[in-house]
């Protein structure tokens, strides 16, 4: 789960790790407010979940009241375009007025999950090239990013803290400063189920404080369960609605730009299915999985799920029949078409558990029902039914 | 001989009371694995269907000589449950739970460390020895005894394949998922090495997918290593980056974990990676019986 620049600096807050003055505001009036409030010089910060705001116009600064109200004006209520929101952009609904201060140096500090072999734990990473993507310092300079594997079953020690800070060639003025505020930021990390936690740019301001200028937290979806005050801070309108909609159903569904839709039991084997219709030279509209129950009613659902895609031409179902029944599949499959009124061309192709009995009765269920054996051949039909 | 699941194996079931646990159970029995007690902590003195449940995992050990466990419990109980399997020395712990905490999994594999367990999963179909038994729920009926070892992160898309290599008169040796999570217990690298050593077991089968570096880490194990051919198909090439394609480690971040990246690497260690998965079982027949 994403948040907002301004959610994980609430939480950055909470356990003491010093971050700007700022405020949200969602109109340009609340953001002159705000700037005549703070009394210098402010940024008028997009919230968005999407990165790259300050290279598309997102972030935006303002040394009077009135252009804290233009700056937000400009941005409050339109779609912002940045290199990873994609073309449409994402809509703007409120801004971060925050105090500018003067920065000496940036530098770069994240925590996340390593999960390669032997080295499962909890990475730290830091560089003095901050403010920059990561992934381009990376390439250009691995040399210039210092890591620290941090182990839950150990937990945090100060030397976690001198790794990083002598790595990074900080004066030893900060070494205790930068030493805290990564055991601070491992708290977090650990008491909320963090996947990722990044602040980029984190600065050393003119009186040599350490500062979190912008923080990125990721969420594990697995732990939200365990954390009940965070589930209010998803914005289910920073999402694809199709997809918010699949997942209250209790479905797995990713919308893409393709137009052969698809509907499969198994993440692996509908990730297949998608890769299945690419090679058959079509393009896959959509990753979803149905899970073990796959009940009429889920099936249903998915159907309609999926056949609100405009875009969609042919529905491929793809289903292997362990425990689950192939005969019950087919029930499922004609009631949900019956229901939602498809009029789509639909390839079925079962395999497992009574397959022949779920194929037959898709054959005389009077629907329209192309049934493929082959998972190759039930995708090529499927790509070729959509000319 | 097959690997970690044998006739010497006798299954204790965590959660056998519940509805996964007592359903999939049965269909375990039935494929004629050895299910000699059950744990689920409060119904201890009662039975299954025969089968006695204690309240403990110790005591399932020391009154049943239980050496392996079937772990069928909710998520926010699963960490408790590897973790006191691992206490009482139980050799092979297969947990089926899906949804279980990236952290939960970090004190696991520290946990695991130094013990003498293994761990297969979490988020996974099990492991199945054809005509020896089975923990977990890959279908009964999609099974033969032979000798192709099959590695796979997925569950029914495991199964397609198993299912072609049967339909072809191609058995398998054993077959393990070893789960779709980003932090899981044993891995491909771990398998091939027991594989490498099991005299029944000829080609192994790696079914992958995006996300992580599993399947670099086999294929550098692998370089100058291949001592028995090995096939491999890898899912997720038209996967958008950066979204968890329904299994939790199924995502690629910062440009890492693509599917091309482990096709490449995968080839360059000799592994003959397919592109067509309904052509799996005939490509393993063809290394199994070159012409």
């Amino acid at each position: 789960m994403k948040i907002h620049e301004y959610q994980a600096k609430q939480l950055l807050r909470e356990y003491d790790v010093p971050v700007p003055r700022g405020y949200l505001a969602e109109t340009p009036e609340q953001a002159r407010e705000l700037a005549r409030d703070i009394g210098s010089r402010v940024a008028i910060k997009a919230q968005i979940h999407a990165g790259g705001r300050g290279k598309g116009g997102g972030i935006r600064l303002a040394d009077s009241p009135q252009e804290a109200f233009q700056a937000a004006q400009g941005l409050i209520g339109r779609r912002l375009v940045t290199a990873q929101t994609g073309a449409p952009g994402q809509l703007v609904r409120a801004v971060l007025v925050e105090e500018v201060l003067e920065i000496v140096k940036e530098l770069y500090l994240s925590l996340l999950v390593d999960r390669s072999r032997q080295r499962e734990c909890i990475v730290g990473l830091a560089s003095a090239a901050g403010g920059m993507d990561i992934e381009e310092a990376a390439g250009a300079d691995p040399g210039r990013i210092v890591q620290v594997a941090i182990n839950p079953g150990t937990g945090f020690s100060p030397f976690h803290g001198r790794k990083l800070a002598y790595g990074l060639g900080l004066e030893r003025s900060l070494g205790a400063a930068f030493s805290d505020l990564l055991g601070r930021l491992y708290q977090l990390f650990i008491a909320k189920d963090v996947s990722l936690l990044e602040i980029n740019p984190l600065v050393i301001t003119r009186d040599n404080k350490l500062l979190a200028l912008d923080a990125k937290i990721i969420f594990d979806d697995d732990g939200l369960y365990r954390h009940p005050e965070l589930t209010g801070w998803r914005d289910f309108a920073e999402e694809d609605p199709l997809e918010v909609e699949a997942l209250k159903a209790g479905l797995s569904y990713i919308k893409l730009e393709g137009n052969v839709g698809c509907m499969v039991n198994g993440a692996g084997l509908a990730m297949t299915t998608m890769d299945l219709i690419k090679l058959a030279g079509g393009e896959p509209a959509n990753f979803l999985d149905v899970g073990g129950g796959a009940s009429a009613e889920k099936i249903e659902k998915a159907f309609r799920i999926l056949t609100a895609d405009p875009k969609v031409k042919v529905v491929l179902v793809n289903i292997f029949g362990g425990i689950l029944r192939c005969d019950r599949v087919a029930t499922g499959i004609i009631e949900a078409v019956g229901k939602a009124n498809l009029s789509l061309p639909m390839v079925v192709r079962l395999q497992g558990t009574n397959r022949e009995e779920g194929s037959r009765m898709l054959k005389e269920s009077g629907l329209t029902f192309h049934v493929a054996q082959g998972l190759y051949e039930a995708a090529e039909l499927a790509v070729r039914l959509v000319s | 001989m097959a690997i970690l699941f044998d006739e010497n194996t006798r299954v204790l079931v965590q959660g056998i009371t519940g509805s996964e646990g007592s359903f999939h159970t049965r269909e375990a029995i039935s494929f004629g694995t050895k299910v000699v007690a059950g744990v689920t902590p409060g119904k201890g003195g009662s039975a299954f269907e025969g089968i006695p449940v204690y309240n403990r995992v110790i005591d399932a050990v020391q009154a049943q000589g239980a050496n392996a466990t079937a772990i069928y419990v909710p998520a926010a109980v699963a960490k408790d449950a590897i973790l006191e399997a691992i206490e009482a020395g139980v050799s092979l712990i297969v947990c089926l739970t899906e949804g279980i905490p990236v952290l939960d999994m970090l004190t696991v594999k520290y946990a695991l460390k130094g013990s003498g367990s293994c761990l297969i999963g979490p988020n996974c179909p099990g492991i199945t020895t054809p005509a020896r038994g089975k923990i977990g729920f890959m279908p009964n009926f999609i099974h033969q005894e032979g000798s192709v070892g099959v590695i796979s992160r997925s569950g029914t898309l495991t199964y397609e394949v198993i299912w072609q290599l049967t339909s072809l008169g191609i058995g398998q040796s054993t077959s393990i998922g070893i789960g779709g999570d980003p932090i899981v217990g044993l891995n491909f690298l771990d398998l091939l090495v027991l594989f490498h050593s099991d005299p029944q077991t000829e080609a192994i089968v790696l079914i992958g997918e995006i996300g992580g570096t599993a399947e670099e880490e086999a294929a550098e194990y692998l370089q100058g290593n291949l001592k028995k051919p090995v096939a491999a198909f890898i899912a997720g090439q038209t996967a958008p980056p950066g979204r968890r394609m329904g299994h939790a480690g199924a995502i690629v971040t910062g440009g890492k974990g693509t599917a091309a990246d482990k096709v490449r690497a995968l080839e360059r260690a000799g592994v003959r990676v397919e592109r067509n998965p309904a052509a799996m079982g005939s490509t393993i027949g063809e290394m199994l019986n070159p012409m």
